[in-house]
C-alpha cells in the first residue's frame, strides 16, 4: 500500500465533480447562516459531525468490504432530501469515473455495471480508496475533510471570503476531524458483524431543507 | 486526434472513440471564447444548418444560470431531450478542461438517450481568453470571438485563439461601426495559427454560419473515415 496515494484522492483537483458542488454552502449563504469566517467554521463543524460522519463511516464501511447495495441503501436512508440523493449519486458517479480511469480493476468496473447512474458518492469514495490500496481510516480522513473543504472552497468564491480565512477556519476543525475519524472507524468495523444499521445516522435538518430549497432556485452557482 | 482505443469497462471512461456496445461514438465538438462572442448563435445556426443531415445534441455550460440551454430550447433548434446543461459552479473552465467528468456524463448520457448522434456540440459558457477544452471530452475545439471584443484579441494570442482547431471572428456586420480593422485582425491571427483555420463570419448576412458548417461537416467526414 502506498500511503501517498491517499494525497491523489484527496486532492482538491481530483477530477471526480466536487468543484460544481458548495456542500450546502450556497443555501445557508443565502439564508445568512454564513456570512464570514467564524459562521463558515460553525457550519463546517455542523456538517462535520452529521453528514461528514456518516460520509466517513459508509466509506470506511465500503473499503472493509461491506455490500456496495446495502451501503448504497444504508445511504439513501441516511439522505432524506430527494435533491442530495440525487447530488451525491451524480458525483458517486463522476468520482467512479475517475477512480476506474486511476486506478483500473474489476472490482470498480463491477459496480459500474451495478450502478449506471451511480452509487452514493462516500460509497464509491470508499472503494476508490480500496482500489487505491487504501484502509479504511484513510477513505474515512477523505470523506470526513472534504465534507468541511467543498464549503469552505464554495464560500471563498460566494462571499469573496478571504482565502486565509478560511482555510484557518478548516485547520482549527483538524482535531475534531481526527475524533469524528475515529467514530466512524469504528462504526464501520462494528458494521462488519452487526451490519450496516451500526452506521451513524445523525443528521443535520437544515442542510437537508436548504438542500431541497436551492435545487429549486432558478439562478445559483453551484449544483447542491 | 482519434483515439481509437477501447476500453472493456461497462462503460466508457473518458475519450475512449467507441461506445460500450463496440459502436462508434459522436464526434464531439467544443465552442469556447469571451461571453457574447456569438458562442450560442453558432450552436443554434449550426443546429439549424445541420439537424435535417445529420443527428445532433448539444451540451451547454453556463457560468451561473440555464441561459443557453433555454435560448437554445426557447429557439426550437433542437427538440428538449437532444439539450442538455451542465452546471460548473461558476467555473466553465474547470468543467470543460481540468474536471471534465459532469460533461462526459452529459454527452455519454444523450447517445445512450437519444443515440445514435453524430455530432454532439458542447458550448462553455463565456469565460477568458485562456479557457480551451482538454482533450478528453472534445475531439475539436472552436474558439469564438468578435470584432466588438476588440480588434487586438488575435494579436494578443492566448491558448484558445492560437490552438483553436477553428478560429471564429464573429459579427463582422458590427466592425464599420466599431472601427475594428478586419485586415488586420486576419494578419495577426494567421500571425499566431499559421495553417490553422480562420473564418470570418457574421450571423446576421445571408452567407451566416455556412463556413462554420463546411468545417464541422469535413471534421465529421474525417472522424467516421
Ligand atoms: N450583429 C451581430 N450580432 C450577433 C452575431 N452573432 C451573435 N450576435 C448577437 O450577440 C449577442 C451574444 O450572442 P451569444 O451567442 O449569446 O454569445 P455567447 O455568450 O458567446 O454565447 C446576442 O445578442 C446575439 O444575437 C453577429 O454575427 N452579428
Ligand atoms: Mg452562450
Amino acid at each position: 500500500m502506498s500511503r501517498a496515494a491517499l494525497l491523489v484522492l484527496a486532492d482538491g483537483r481530483f477530477p471526480a465533480g466536487g468543484h460544481a458542488h458548495s456542500g450546502g454552502a450556497e443555501a445557508a449563504v443565502k439564508a445568512g447562516r454564513i456570512t464570514g469566517g467564524a459562521s463558515l467554521e460553525d457550519f463546517c463543524r455542523g456538517r462535520l459531525h452529521t453528514a461528514g460522519l456518516v460520509s466517513a463511516s459508509l466509506a470506511a464501511a465500503a473499503v472493509l468490504g461491506l455490500d456496495v447495495r446495502e451501503l448504497d441503501a444504508a445511504a439513501d436512508a441516511r439522505t432524506p432530501s430527494p435533491a442530495l440523493r440525487a447530488a451525491a449519486r451524480k458525483l458517486g458517479r463522476q468520482l467512479l469515473r475517475a477512480a476506474r480511469a486511476t486506478w483500473p480493476g474489476d472490482e470498480l468496473d463491477a459496480v459500474a455495471r451495478e450502478f449506471p447512474k451511480g452509487a452514493h458518492q462516500p460509497v464509491v469514495l470508499g472503494l476508490a480508496a480500496r482500489a487505491a490500496g487504501l484502509e479504511a481510516v484513510d477513505a474515512a480522513y477523505c470523506a470526513a475533510y472534504e465534507s468541511v473543504s467543498g464549503p469552505a472552497s464554495a464560500t471563498v468564491r460566494l462571499l469573496s471570503l478571504d482565502p486565509f480565512d478560511a482555510t484557518g477556519a478548516l485547520a482549527r476543525l483538524a482535531p475534531e476531524l481526527d475524533r469524528v475519524v475515529d467514530r466512524a472507524v469504528e462504526a464501520a468495523r462494528r458494521a462488519v458483524d452487526d451490519g450496516v444499521d451500526a452506521l451513524p445516522a445523525a443528521s443535520g435538518p437544515l442542510l437537508e431543507i436548504g438542500a431541497e430549497a436551492h435545487a429549486a432556485w432558478a439562478v445559483r452557482l453551484f449544483a447542491s | 486526434m482519434h483515439l481509437d482505443h477501447s476500453h472493456d469497462g461497462p462503460s466508457a471512461v473518458s475519450a475512449d472513440a467507441r461506445r460500450p456496445d463496440g459502436s462508434r461514438r459522436a464526434l464531439r465538438i467544443g465552442l469556447g471564447g469571451p461571453v457574447g462572442s456569438g458562442k450560442t448563435a453558432t450552436v443554434a445556426a449550426l443546429c439549424r444548418a445541420l439537424r435535417d443531415e445529420l443527428s445532433l445534441a448539444v451540451v451547454t455550460n453556463d457560468i451561473y444560470t440555464r441561459e443557453d440551454a433555454e435560448f437554445l430550447l426557447r429557439e426550437a433548434v433542437l427538440p428538449p431531450e437532444r439539450i442538455t446543461a451542465v452546471e460548473t459552479g461558476a467555473c466553465p473552465h474547470t468543467a470543460i478542461r481540468d474536471d471534465i467528468s459532469a460533461n462526459l456524463e452529459a454527452v455519454e448520457d444523450l447517445e445512450d438517450e437519444v443515440g445514435p448522434l453524430d455530432l454532439i456540440l458542447v458550448e462553455s459558457g463565456g469565460d477568458n481568453l485562456t479557457a480551451t477544452f482538454s482533450k478528453g471530452l472534445v475531439d475539436a475545439q472552436i474558439f469564438v470571438i468578435d470584432v466588438a471584443g476588440g480588434d487586438d484579441i488575435p494579436r494578443k494570442g492566448g491558448p484558445g485563439v492560437t490552438t483553436a482547431d477553428l478560429l471564429v471572428v464573429n459579427k463582422t456586420d458590427l466592425a464599420p461601426y466599431v472601427g475594428s480593422d478586419l485586415a488586420r485582425m486576419a494578419a495577426d491571427a494567421k500571425a499566431q495559427r499559421a495553417e490553422l483555420p480562420v473564418v470570418f463570419q457574421s450571423l446576421r448576412s445571408e452567407t451566416g454560419v455556412r463556413d462554420v458548417a463546411a468545417w464541422a461537416r469535413a471534421q465529421l467526414a474525417a472522424w467516421t473515415a
